[in-house]
């Protein structure tokens, strides 16, 4: 059949070819059925490729669908674009994504971690928007342990490096250490753009006759089967020896490339245009032909090469990063070009726009693939699995757990000093210092629930950004848990003054193929699904990262949620510390509590378990407009939600966090006194206020219907919760800003 | 008075400049292949970045530019220079301003708060302030451990060319509070003449109280108010 077409195969095509490439027999039939033929060594790269769940979310989209992925400011529907586009008025729109790097982090820290901050920001700016801000959430194993440093060390670096040097502020995040991520960290990367509205480009392949050029660094053989191989399988002993699948990051090239694409875009000679990251040439030109039905003629001896003896399979398959495929207007070439050579950028054509829906490849005179583009992705014909699921027996185990059962001879004193000073709880100072947090002048926060950048291009207004997720909890409960990850991303967005208006999720779980396993990833989508909804926030877009697995143990599914806020008046913000002393201390929400999933049982007891937090939706939502209003009117004067290590962790936070020393004198008596310090019920914000407008708080918590108490004062010095906690804030910032410095400068020592 | 901001590629707080730049007066964009200077620039500001992505040592391929040797022309001429981080990092590379910078002694880059004391206030760039002022500006290096030679340190002290050093809040300029290792302390210098200063602090990030602080505002202030 290859003859009749005249084809050149580098490889004799077997079934045995595809496994090894990681496809299926049932998938390798079935580009057998597609094709009419076997497919050249090429073609069944770019399917293996394409096929993948990376690129195709084969076992995930079923359930994506779910999701509410379209409607409110949301300017294009989740998976059109490379990223979300979120509008926020003055003709101007918000950008942003998640994308995960675990896998290539796991094996080379540092390089993983730059590179996928690296893909991330180019999903943005693709889109014709500047990046301003970046986010990471990471999971690690434990910090005692030294893989856990290393990893931990190298990510940061990667991290800083990356963004650092390409200018973009990374201004918030999460880190979480649990014993599940110790040979699978996980390494998820936010960045958030802005684009004014007539000035976004598409990811869709336009025009018949129009030239095909890649803009950026030439083609190497980094980062082949990064997509495909690596992050679709577990790790194992041979995982190392994938090391140079995993490719190299070079910012100084994404910061020009930056510069050359938005100016190309700007001056209207890019008909599309896509980033190259996972999966490279191969996904850009099928992925941009299908979009409208056209096809294209590649001519792979024109890409620019780091190595001449590529084959066509290699390049095709290369994730050489800071490469963008551009559609250009015919007669709109020299143009583009002078763009590109003021900002020393390299800029080839490669190939042509066809009417035939089907991509042809050429290597060395030799046709070496002939492609029906629509047949490689998702919403054409690649596969869309149906996945068994079955509930997960370990949760038998957990729900029954009883907690009143637990003793401890230690004091409340003793293990809020164990809570603080746990690298979950303890201060990230470490972390975030090596991070550029205020490059293009528009950070105004990072210390809040939230992070709140201004924006210039829409005077008076600004955006607040986070990603959350404990996935202690969804592990516990994926539905409640998942539902939790959002509105806590929400209720952080609102403590800031800012109201939530968009999702991006980062799916990260174990195999697809475990029933229980993707048990929890459905539930977990439901969840989400539901809050969602509830909030008005679409899902814009996001990524599956599944396979986060080994020895047969899978991580606790993590779904982050990056969430977007908007911000009408700037000058109306709220942060967390406490601002004079006398001001009142009040908790908004409710009184529960759970210690299931918490801080608390993993950390006094070693235990991960119990049910999570139950979030009652009409409570949450209440407590968020509420809290909206009273910052809005200037009723209050700090606000911080209650999360991981209960209220006790809180309200050092807000202390600590403060400018002058300011501590506080809490009295939990009489009616307060059955509630537990360290539970982290759901729906909770401690708030302060000067003592004059507590009458005003109180009918406004009566007009919402929201549940509140008050539980001290703010005073100098003295952090005291009385009968339980005695302290003083200088000593209590010491150990929580040196908890993770202790143990990480010990490395530097060894 | 007019402002001109070089771009280099790798420049990154070269939008933040021109911000805080026009805000005074109307600010060039200067690139980096440019073979002349307008003649009504009165300041040019090297801004904070990665020129050339710094894989080499800082600032020593940006010394190369065409735009540099006009630069360095034009600071010979008496015309007045400013170098912010990266861009000190250039002056250096230059030879505008005496001594190097190395990574910090933490090895890590460090973006953080810091205490600067004024040394010198009789400089174009630094008259509006005092020895008594306190500065709170943000650093952002990985590579802003000031070295120089202990002939040339005293030379920098016998004629007054150390502009800036860091310190702690009440203005002690004492061990703790020098974040990266430089030598005496020193956060910028000037060179001899007076019209070159480099600094690896971020006056242009604090220049507007919505971020925060303003207190980068009055080395602005002193620059347009001398200069216009």
């Amino acid at each position: 059949m290859i003859e009749k077409l005249n084809l050149y195969s580098e490889v004799e095509v077997t079934l045995q070819t595809a496994i090894d490439l990681g496809l299926t027999e049932l998938e390798f039939n079935k580009i057998l059925e597609i094709m009419g033929r076997t497919p050249t060594y090429t073609e069944l790269g770019v399917y293996s490729v394409m096929w993948s769940e990376h690129c195709s979310y084969k076992n995930s989209i079923l359930q994506l669908k779910t999701l509410p992925r379209s409607g409110g400011r949301l300017l294009v529907d989740a998976g059109e674009e490379n990223a979300g586009l979120i509008d926020i008025g003055d003709d101007y729109a918000i950008a942003f994504k998640i994308e995960s790097h675990n896998h290539p982090s796991a094996i080379e820290p540092f390089q993983g971690a730059a590179t996928g901050v690296g893909g991330i920001l180019r999903d943005i700016f693709t889109m014709g928007a500047r990046p301003i801000a970046a986010l990471n959430s990471l999971r690690f194993g434990n910090l005692d342990s030294e893989r856990t440093k290393f990893l931990m060390s190298g990510v940061v670096n990667g991290i800083s490096h990356y963004g650092n040097c390409f200018g973009v502020p990374t201004v918030g995040g999460e880190i979480y250490f649990d014993d599940c991520y110790q040979d699978n960290p996980l390494v998820n990367a936010m960045a958030v753009g802005i684009v004014k509205k007539d000035k976004t480009a598409s990811a869709a392949s336009e025009g018949v006759g129009n030239p095909v050029f890649i803009i950026g660094s030439s083609t190497g053989r980094d980062g082949i089967h990064g997509a495909s191989l690596l992050a679709s399988r577990e790790f194992d002993e041979k995982t190392d020896d994938m090391r140079p699948t995993v490719q190299v990051g070079d910012p100084f090239t994404e910061k020009l490339l930056l510069e050359a694409t938005l100016e190309l875009i700007d001056s209207g000679v890019i008909a599309g245009i896509q980033d190259m990251g996972a999966a490279g040439i191969c996904c850009s030109t099928t992925e941009m032909s299908a979009k409208n039905g056209l096809g294209m003629e590649i001519n792979l001896d024109l890409v620019p090469l780091r190595e001449q003896d590529m084959s066509a399979y290699e390049i095709m398959l290369s994730e050489s990063q800071e490469r963008m495929l551009a559609v250009i207007k015919i007669g709109m070439e020299d143009k583009a070009r002078l763009i590109a050579e003021k900002w020393d950028v390299s800029f080839n054509q490669i190939g042509i726009v066809t009417d035939t829906g089907i991509v042809n490849l050429f290597r060395n005179g030799n046709q070496v693939g002939s492609l029906n583009a629509d047949s490689l992705v998702l919403g054409g014909s690649a596969p869309v699995n149906i996945r068994e699921f079955i509930e997960p027996k370990y949760l038998q185990e957990t729900r029954k757990f009883n907690i009143n059962s637990l003793k401890t001879d230690l004091t409340q004193e003793e293990i809020f000093w164990k809570l603080i000073t746990s690298p979950t709880i303890a201060s990230k100072k470490w972390i975030f210092e090596q991070y550029d947090s205020q490059v293009r002048t528009n950070t105004v926060s990072i210390k809040g629930d939230a992070a709140v950048l201004r924006l210039k291009e829409t005077p008076g207004k600004g955006i607040a950004v986070t990603t959350d997720c404990n996935s202690r909890y969804v592990y516990l409960n994926p539905y409640e848990g998942a539902k939790s990850a959002v509105f806590e991303a929400a209720r952080n967005v609102v403590c800031v003054g800012a109201e939530p208006v968009g999702i991006t999720n980062c799916l990260n779980f174990g195999n697809p193929y475990d029933p229980e396993v993707y048990w929890q990833f459905k539930e977990a989508i439901r969840g989400m699904g539901e809050a969602c909804r509830a909030l008005g926030t679409p899902v814009t877009g996001g990524n599956v990262s599944f396979h986060n697995q080994s020895k047969n143990h899978a991580i606790y599914p993590t779904p982050t949620i990056g969430m977007l806020g908007l911000i009408d008046d700037i000058n109306l913000i709220m942060s967390l510390d406490f601002k004079e002393v006398g001001d009142s201390i009040y908790v908004i929400g409710n009184k529960r509590n759970e210690l299931g999933g918490s801080e608390y049982l993993k950390v006094i007891h070693n235990l991960i378990s119990g049910e999570a937090p139950i979030l009652d939706i009409e409570e949450e939502l209440k407590l968020q407009k509420l809290l909206l209003n009273l910052i809005r009117s200037k009723s209050i004067s700090s606000a911080h939600d209650i999360s991981e290590g209960g209220l006790a962790i809180t309200l050092a936070e807000k202390a600590i966090s403060s400018k002058n020393n300011l501590g506080c004198i809490i009295n939990l008596e009489g009616d307060l006194k059955d509630i537990n310090i360290f539970s982290e019920s759901q729906s909770r914000v401690v708030i302060s206020l000067n003592p004059d407008k507590e009458d005003n708080l109180i009918k406004m918590c009566d007009l919402f219907n929201v549940e509140f108490y008050k539980v001290g004062e703010v005073s100098l010095d003295s952090f005291i919760i009385k009968n339980l906690v005695n302290t003083n804030v200088s000593y209590l910032k010491d150990k929580y800003e040196n908890a993770i410095p202790l143990i990480m400068n010990n490395l530097i020592k060894s | 008075m007019k402002f001109g901001v070089v771009i280099f590629p790798g420049s990154n707080c070269d939008h933040d400049a021109i911000n805080v730049a026009s805000s005074y007066s109307e600010t060039y964009q200067l690139w980096h292949k440019d073979t002349s200077i307008p003649n009504d620039i009165d300041c040019i500001i090297l801004p904070g970045g990665f020129s050339f992505g710094d894989y080499l040592r800082c600032g020593a391929i940006a010394k190369f530019s065409p735009i540099m040797n006009e630069v360095i022309k034009f600071a010979n001429n008496g015309k007045y220079v400013i170098g912010i981080c990266n861009g000190f990092q250039i002056l250096t590379e230059a030879g505008l301003v005496p001594g190097a910078l190395i990574r910090n002694n933490s090895l890590h880059f460090l973006c953080k708060d810091i205490y600067l004391k004024t040394e010198n206030t009789n400089s174009i760039f630094t008259s509006e302030l005092s020895n008594q002022n306190i500065l709170k500006l943000p650093i952002a290096h990985g590579e802003g451990n000031f070295i120089v030679d202990d002939n040339t340190l005293t030379e920098l002290e016998s004629n007054s060319q150390i502009a800036f050093r860091y310190c702690d809040k009440d203005g002690n300029v004492i061990k703790e509070s020098n974040p990266n290792g430089s030598v005496s302390n020193i956060a910028g210098v000037l060179n001899k003449k007076k019209n070159v200063l480099g600094l690896m602090p971020h006056p242009e990030r604090y220049s507007d109280n919505l971020l925060g602080y303003n207190d980068g505002k009055s080395i602005f202030d002193s620059i347009f108010k001398n200069l216009n």
